[in-house]
């Protein structure tokens, strides 16, 4: 029954997982940028929403729907002024240029916030559990990972639904045509940004609010978005949803059989994947 | 006509004369200056090593690392296996923490191979925590906490009494010194090394692979295999400066050994900084990051904000660093490889 249980746990921490990739995802998959300086975001998300509590007295769930708007900002400028000068064919300057980004920001949190361990605060939502047969599931975890379903399935229909996504995938098959036809690759760019960081926000609530964070958090936040996405494969969310439902159930599993084996087994589940389907688990038929 | 084909130029002529003046002096420094400024050289030197091998691979090979800090640790926790449990002395162990390097390379690329682009670099850092987290299970060599090099062991290592004679040092000034000296050897061979390799076959393949790897292909050059030749000597480079590194420090643990920042963001701001894809980058990234490393220190994380700003700003503004800025106005190489045809009459068939 134990094991049931690790598992399901397992299950539910990849929704957490998902949600830190599928903004990860959503950049790459429109303009082939790898954001170095993503888990980072992630952690900041979380230190803006406790700004947002401490000085407005809201509650966390609350404080998103003002850091959402802030954040969605952050990431258009971002791309529009910085990331969009790195893009190219050479690879070196994005991947040196978010690389620089993190190790700025986590310093400039550090500075700001101290080395600490912070946390959201918590109420009774927050520490709930639901009896589901013979097992008991936290309220936390099925929040989360129902909102990184939502989030899949909100993202897939902006995709495949709306003037925007068709925009989105034109710019991501082909820029230059796309600005043929009346789209500036630029401001597709730098909105597609703006909603990878809304999805981040999300993600950070739900990061404040199982764990403590501090500012060094982010780079491990960033590994484990990463093997999610190489996991299920480039470009599909659904496979990327997988792939953190993989990641997490590898690191529950581990750590049952010994704590310090948690995050080690959740990096050899991502190497078993990348040595026996390099492309993922649902690769995209061309990329 | 008698013509030939060459590297050389007036100023490269010039840049060696002055690097054999520069060696002299830096080989007869520890003769004249104080065991702080030996400390900042041997810092100096390891820093460049790693900074050469980097821009090797990313510069030259395209292949952008964040891992390694694996090869680092690898090749420290090599030295201290090879001292602590054979009992074989620091020295000599250096060598065998390259080849623990090596050793950890090979599977490290097959893996990291199968990603392309920006995701190989985040594939090498995650074997770099795989390696960091198998070897905080090594419970003899302390597990999580470390541990550090027996007093016997560093007392009586090669050379250090000859030192301490020659020069009437201390043990442990007489420890610097070696290890100083050491770091020199390794950074000349490497500087050395690299420009060697890069004037060779393989170097003109390697810098085909850079600037266009399909039309490298097309005309016969192996791509794949450079990719391991680059990947296989730069691990191998790196885990020596790392034995070599933990071998001056004498203590060691899995995050410290490990550290992506200490050996590989500080390294790719050198390398930015100084100018990606030359030789001559890394040597002014270094000394660039040392006056500013001993002007900010004190300012703890603004340090790293600072650099991290810094690389931002230079990769936008002048991506090819502050070499490469004085480079293009003034056409000036000090490590040439670009080969020129010189001597011949080109009008001779005219008349």
């Amino acid at each position: 029954m134990i094991w049931i249980d690790t598992i399901i746990q397992g299950i539910l921490l990849g929704g957490l997982y998902a949600l830190f990739a599928s903004g990860l995802s959503l950049v790459f998959g429109i303009m082939r940028l790898v954001n170095l300086a993503h888990g980072d975001l992630i952690v900041m998300g979380a230190y803006l929403i406790l700004v947002l509590v401490t000085l407005l007295g809201l509650s966390p769930f609350l404080a998103v729907f003002v850091a959402v708007p802030l954040m969605f900002a952050l990431g258009w400028f971002l791309q529009k002024f910085l990331l969009n000068r790195t893009l190219g064919e050479d690879i070196l300057p994005p991947l040196l240029v978010t690389f620089g980004l993190s190790i700025a920001l986590q310093n400039a949190l550090l500075e700001g916030f101290s080395a600490d361990s912070q946390r959201l605060p918590t109420n009774a939502l927050t520490t709930a559990s639901v009896d589901a047969g013979p097992i008991t599931l936290g309220v936390m975890p099925l929040l989360t990972f129902a909102s990184a379903v939502l989030v899949i399935v909100g993202l897939n229909q902006l995709f495949y639904r709306t003037e925007l996504g068709r925009a989105f995938r034109a710019t991501s098959d082909d820029a230059t045509t796309a600005s043929l036809m009346g789209i500036k690759p630029a401001n597709i760019f730098a909105t597609a940004t703006g909603i990878a960081l809304v999805i981040v926000t999300i993600a950070a609530l739900y990061l404040g609010l199982r764990a403590n964070f501090d500012p060094n958090i982010g780079p491990a936040r960033l590994i484990y978005a990463f093997e999610a996405v190489i996991i299920g494969g480039l470009g599909s969310l659904w496979g990327t949803l997988l792939g953190g439902i993989i990641i997490g159930v590898a690191q529950t599993v581990g750590a049952a059989i010994n704590p310090e084996w948690q995050i080690l087994a959740g990096h050899i589940a991502f190497l078993v994947v990348l040595l026996v389907r390099p492309r993922g688990l649902f690769p995209r038929a061309n990329d | 006509m008698a013509y030939k084909v060459t590297t050389q130029t007036p100023a490269s002529r010039i840049a060696a004369i002055v690097g054999a003046i520069a060696i002299v002096v830096l080989i007869a420094l520890p003769f004249f200056a104080g065991r702080g400024t030996i400390q900042d050289m041997f810092f100096i030197l390891t820093m460049l090593v790693l900074a050469q091998f980097w821009n090797l691979l990313a510069g030259y090979g395209g292949l952008v690392s964040i891992g390694q800090q694996a090869f680092v640790g690898m090749g420290a926790y090599a030295l201290f296996g090879a001292v602590i449990l054979w009992g074989l002395d620091p020295v000599p162990s250096i060598l065998l923490a390259g080849v623990a390097a090596l050793i950890i390379a090979v599977p490290t690329a097959f893996f990291a191979f199968r990603l392309s682009g920006a995701y190989f670099a985040i594939g090498t850092w995650v074997i770099a925590e795989v390696v960091r987290l198998l070897v905080a299970q090594w419970k003899t060599l302390g597990g999580g906490t470390g541990t550090s090099l027996p007093r016997s062991a560093t007392r009586d290592m090669w050379f250090v009494e000859m030192i301490e004679e020659a020069l009437g040092v201390r043990s442990a000034a007489a420890r610097d010194i070696l290890a100083y000296w050491l770091a020199l050897i390794l950074a000349i061979a490497t500087i050395g090394g690299i420009y060697w390799l890069l004037r060779t076959r393989r170097g003109l393949a390697l810098a085909a692979v850079r600037d266009n790897t399909e039309a490298a292909k097309s005309v016969g050059v192996d791509a794949g295999r450079m990719k391991w030749i680059v990947f296989l000597t730069s691990a191998f480079g790196t885990g020596l400066a790392g034995g070599l590194i933990y071998m001056q420090k004498a203590r060691i643990s899995p995050d410290a050994a490990f550290s992506v920042t200490d050996w590989t963001a500080y390294v790719i701001f050198i390398v930015v900084i100084g100018g990606i894809g030359t030789i001559e980058g890394p040597i002014i990234g270094v000394l660039v990051f040392f006056a500013l490393q001993s002007l900010l220190a004190d300012f703890g994380s603004w340090y790293l904000m600072t650099l991290g700003v810094l690389a931002i700003v230079i990769m936008l503004v002048a991506p090819r660093g502050l070499w490469g800025l004085l480079s293009e106005r003034t056409g000036l190489h000090l490590f040439p490889i670009r080969r020129r045809l010189t001597g011949g009459q080109l009008t001779t068939s005219e008349e």
